[in-house]
This record gives structure tokens, sequence and C-alpha cells, in this order.
């Protein structure tokens, strides 16, 4: 009985949800093809870091771009340093002069122009005029900077709890446990019981730092963090430092000249270990970045589906489906984190181990 | 995107989706024989399975 | 590939990095040791509890084994006295009895020793007094009947001689 009238209400919210949805697409797009082009425009900006934050866009009665949210300080090293508000630069469309020079953002990023802003290309398509020495506070660093400072009050929060019991409080009851299975089943399985006390630190931040980060990319604030080979390269190089400069004899000893192989093998190994330990972190990077982004790219896509099909049974059965994918990528978002750290103890524990079994 | 590149992600796909299902059906035996070591072979299966996935993506973006 | 290299930036690459390190330092301080010490303390801490819980069972079991075994020696020694008791009971009564026994079987001969010679000496008296009795009355019947004395005086003795008194 309940059950019946929970999806007459289900069916009844899709119908709305879907007409609503094909209604607004209706007064806004002028045909289909311009959609496409829209939405997969909207995809590849979306998936872009920005100079601003800026949670969406709307335009207003006089058909002006509105755009919601707030600049954000761009600071360039280009014929000395120089910092300037992210207004300046107009979403894109502006030219930003500073100290006679003139700045254009184009795709998420930072170019020198002449003072009408025009870009050039080189033969590849790709604009000329790049700042390389780019040290705004973008959007992604504004996230990351704010993810940060959550984690840190977050935890040492919690930390402060354990001073007065031997018990968390609050939301902290739902953090040991992770804490203790990151721990328990990723660092001592894989580092040993000796060692691991050093590389827990990391450890546990790298796995709640990439799983928020994930999460928060789920969110419709629009933020995406984790799909940024910046990032991710950043994450992969403090493994691969952290795996070299604690790593043991016995560890090089397996990269260089394996043991319990001829020697004929031993040359041919050691490239291909020492290969291997680049490797490693470079799939790390990948992994994460890969996954993220086409998460991103799928659910984005299914999303605008909706304002493709204009009729309330496909754009419904779209909804679900993004519905789904939305699940889904809620459990890649922890799985990604979780494989992150899991590996990175992995790499740890190799860098550690004490005696090694002839293989 | 050129076509040989586009037939080469698929082959890629496939051949990484194959891999990753033929680790998680033995896996899935696995556990089933021995249900107490669950955890140790979720743990390989997915560190396995990433080892792959690695591969595929790095095959995915030099196509 | 190419796209790759060409979105990435190094401004996020740097502040990433900074942030991130920086993140872990101050958590590790602020954060993950305290943390991880307290989760410490308190496994230790329960692992001890547990531990003294198994040693204090254990004791109690020792305790309760050596209860058992002091009562069941007072009850031996308990039984061993009452037997012993008993034993001396019955000695006592035996012996007792016994004694008894032997002072009445003493009185008994002394009695019959007193009895015999009281006896002899009665029977010793009756004869002599029988034969001056005797004697008085021969010498009575005989003044009257016999003029010869001592031929008369054999006779008596000869007769009563005769009659032997038990």
């Amino acid at each position: 009985m309940q059950k019946k009238t929970l999806t007459r209400l289900l069916s009844v919210f899709l119908f709305v949800v879907s007409f609503n949805m094909t209604a607004e697409v209706t007064t806004e797009g002028e045909g289909s093809k311009d959609l496409k082009t829209e939405i997969k425009e909207y995809i590849s900006h979306h998936l872009l870091d920005s100079y601003d934050f800026n949670l969406y866009s709307h335009d207003d009665e006089n058909g002006e771009h509105q755009y919601i949210g707030f600049p954000l300080p761009v600071i360039i090293y280009d014929d000395g340093l120089k910092v300037f508000s992210s207004s300046k630069l107009k979403h894109d469309k502006g030219v930003a002069e500073v100290d006679g020079n003139y700045y254009k953002s184009y795709h998420g990023k930072l170019y020198k122009t002449n003072a009408a802003g025009e870009l050039t290309y080189d033969e590849d398509h790709h604009p000329e005029g790049r700042i390389h020495a780019d040290f705004s506070i973008t959007k992604n660093v504004f996230t990351i900077l704010v993810v940060s400072l959550l984690i840190f009050l977050m935890f040492s929060n919690m930390a402060k709890h354990y001073k007065k019991g031997p018990m968390p409080k609050g939301f902290g009851r739902a953090l040991e446990p992770i804490i203790l299975y990151i721990r328990n089943d990723i660092a001592i399985p894989n580092i040993g019981e000796k060692k691991y006390k050093r590389y827990m630190p990391y450890l546990l931040t790298v796995f709640f730092f990439v799983w928020i980060i994930n999460l928060l990319g789920l969110t419709p604030l629009g933020i995406n963090v984790t799909n940024n080979i910046a990032v991710t390269l950043g994450l992969a190089l403090i493994t691969y430092l952290l795996t070299t400069f604690t790593a043991n004899k016995n560890y090089w000893k397996h990269v260089f000249w394996m043991p319990g192989v001829p020697w004929p093998m031993k040359i041919i190994l050691a490239p291909i270990e020492l290969l291997g330990t680049i490797i490693k972190p470079f799939s790390l990077m990948i992994r994460l970045y890969a996954n993220i982004t086409a998460g991103h790219i799928v659910l984005m896509s299914i999303i605008g589906l909706m304002f493709i099909f204009e009729n309330w049974l496909g754009s419904s059965l779209s909804f679900l489906l993004a519905f789904a994918l939305s699940l889904l990528e809620l459990l890649v978002a922890a799985l990604q984190a979780y494989i992150f750290t899991m590996l990175s103890a992995l790499y740890f524990g190799a860098a550690v181990e004490e005696h090694h079994d002839a293989h | 995107m050129t076509i040989p590149s586009i037939v080469g992600a698929g082959l890629i796909v496939i051949g990484a989706g194959l891999g990753i299902g033929k680790i998680g059906g033995s896996a899935m035996d696995a556990i089933a024989r021995q249900p107490e070591a669950s955890g140790k072979i979720q743990t390989a299966m997915l560190i396995a399975a990433a080892l792959i996935e690695g591969i595929g993506f790095a095959a995915l973006f030099a196509a | 590939m190419d796209k790759l290299i060409n979105e990435f930036s190094f401004g996020l690459f740097f502040w990433m990095l900074l942030i991130f390190i920086l993140l872990v330092i101050l958590l590790r301080k602020f954060a993950w040791k305290p943390i991880l010490e307290a989760i410490e303390t308190r496994e230790d801490g329960i692992k001890g509890a547990l531990d003294s819980a198994e040693k204090a069972k254990l004791e109690m079991l020792n305790l309760q084994s050596d209860n058992e075994k002091l009562l069941q020696e007072a009850r031996a020694e308990r039984e061993s006295m009452m037997k012993e008791a008993r034993e001396i009971k019955s000695k006592m009564v035996s012996d007792a009895k016994e004694e008894a026994q032997a002072e009445a079987n003493k009185i008994i001969a002394n009695a019959q020793i007193a009895i015999e010679s009281e006896k002899k000496a009665a029977v010793a008296e009756l004869k002599d007094q029988v034969a001056s009795l005797s004697l008085e009355i021969a010498t009575k019947v005989v003044k009257d009947e016999l003029s010869n004395s001592d031929k008369q005086l054999k006779l008596v003795k000869d007769l009563l001689n005769d009659a032997t008194l038990n």
C-alpha cells in the first residue's frame, strides 16, 4: 500500500520535473543544434579552472549575462609581480590592463595580448602568449584552500575531544572508524607493524583530502578540483618523493640489481624497474585524474541529454540515469580516495620492506 | 580524434574491461570458496584492477 | 597527452603542493598525532583492562579451588577427629568395662577367699566346740553310765572321727 503510493508520487514528481525542464529549454534554446554545442561548451568549461568563483550565470531582463559569484586575485610574474582582481578579466570577455600590459583569460588560462585583447594563434590553433608564471588564486586553488581549512578544523577539533576523554564526540564518532580503517586495513598490512607510523599523517591526509574534494565535485557548486592534472600530479609527486627518500637499501637493490635472477636478466630488469618507480606514481596521477574527469563528462552529458530530449519520457529516463550515475560517482569518489591511499601505502611498504623472498 | 585512435581507444577499453571483469570474477570465486579471506582477496582484487585501469588510462591518453 | 600538457597549470600545481604539504604538517602536529595517540592509549587501556580481567578471573578460579581444598581439608580433619573421638570413647568404655570386671572379679575372689577362710575357721571352731561339747556330753553320759572313763573316751573319739563333718 505504502509502496504503491510512493511509486505514484515518484512518477508524478518525475513527470513534473521532466515537464519543467523541457519547458525551460524551449524558452531558452533556439534550436537543438545550438543547444548541443552549448552543452558541449558548458561541459568543457566546467572541466576547466577559472579565475573567479562563480556558481552560475543567467540572462537578466535586459538580455545581459549575469554571473553569480565573486572574483579572486590574479597573481602573475610577468616583468615583475603583478596582482589584480579577476573582475578585470570580465569572465574571458574583457582585457585587463595592468602597468601597461594587457592580459586576457581564455579557456581558463591567462594570455598576454595587445590592447584590443586579440589573441594570436600558432599553427596548432593554440593561442600564443601564455603566462606560465601564473600563481593566481584560481577557483581550484581557492577550493583547495577552503577544503584544507575545513579538514584542519574538523580534525583538530576532533583531536581536542580526545584530550577530554577516550571517546570522540559528535562527528568525530563517524570519522574515527575511517581513521581506524586506514590504520588497520591500509597502513599496517601494506607497510608493516613497525614502520607504518611514519606514513600515517600523509595517508590519512591524502585520503580525506581526495575524498572530500571528490565529493565537493559532485555538489552543484560546479567545483572540480581532482580533474586537474596539476592537482593529481602534486599528490602523486609527494607519494613518489616519500617513497624515494624513505626507501631503504633493500628497495634500491631490488631496483638496480634484482637478487635471485641470473645476471643478464639483472641488466635487463634494472631499467624496467627504474621506469617502474616512475610509472607507479604516474599511474596514480592518471587514474585519479581520468576517473574524475570521465565521471564528470558522462554525468554532465547525461544531464545535458535531459535538455536535448524534449519529451517527458526521454528526459525522465535520462534523469533516472543521471541519478543512478550520481550514486555511482559517490562510490567512485570514495573508491578513488581509497585506491590512492592504498596504492601509496603499497609503494611505501615496498620501499621499507626489510627482507624479501627471491622471486 | 581520428578514426584509428578511436578504434584503438575502443580496443583498449575492451581489453581493460575484460581484464577487470576477469579479476572480479576470479575474486568472487575465491571469496565464495574462502569467505573468511574476503578482506585480503578484496584488497588484492582492487590493487590488480587499479593496475590494469592505470595501464588502460595511460593507453587511452596516448591514443 | 597533448591536451594534458596544454592543460597543465603551473600555478595550480605550486599552490596545491604548498597547501597540501602545509596541511599534512599541520594536521600531523595538531590532529593525527593526538588522535592516533589517544586511540592507541585507549586500545592499550582496553587491552590492559581485558588482561587484568582475565587475570582476576584466573585468580578467582584459583581462590575458589583453594577454598574448595581448604573446605575438603577441614571436612577430612573433622572426619578424622570424629573418628578418633569415637575410638577414644569406645576404648574408654571398654577400658572401664574391663576395669570394672577386673575389680569385680577381684572383689569376688577376695570375698571367696574370705568366705573360705571364715568357713575354715568356723568349721575348726565348730569341730572344737563339737569336740568339747561331745566331750562334756560324753563325760556327763559316761559319768552316769560308765565307770571306765578311758575306755569310754576312746570310743567317743572313734565315733566322732567316723562322723566326718563335710
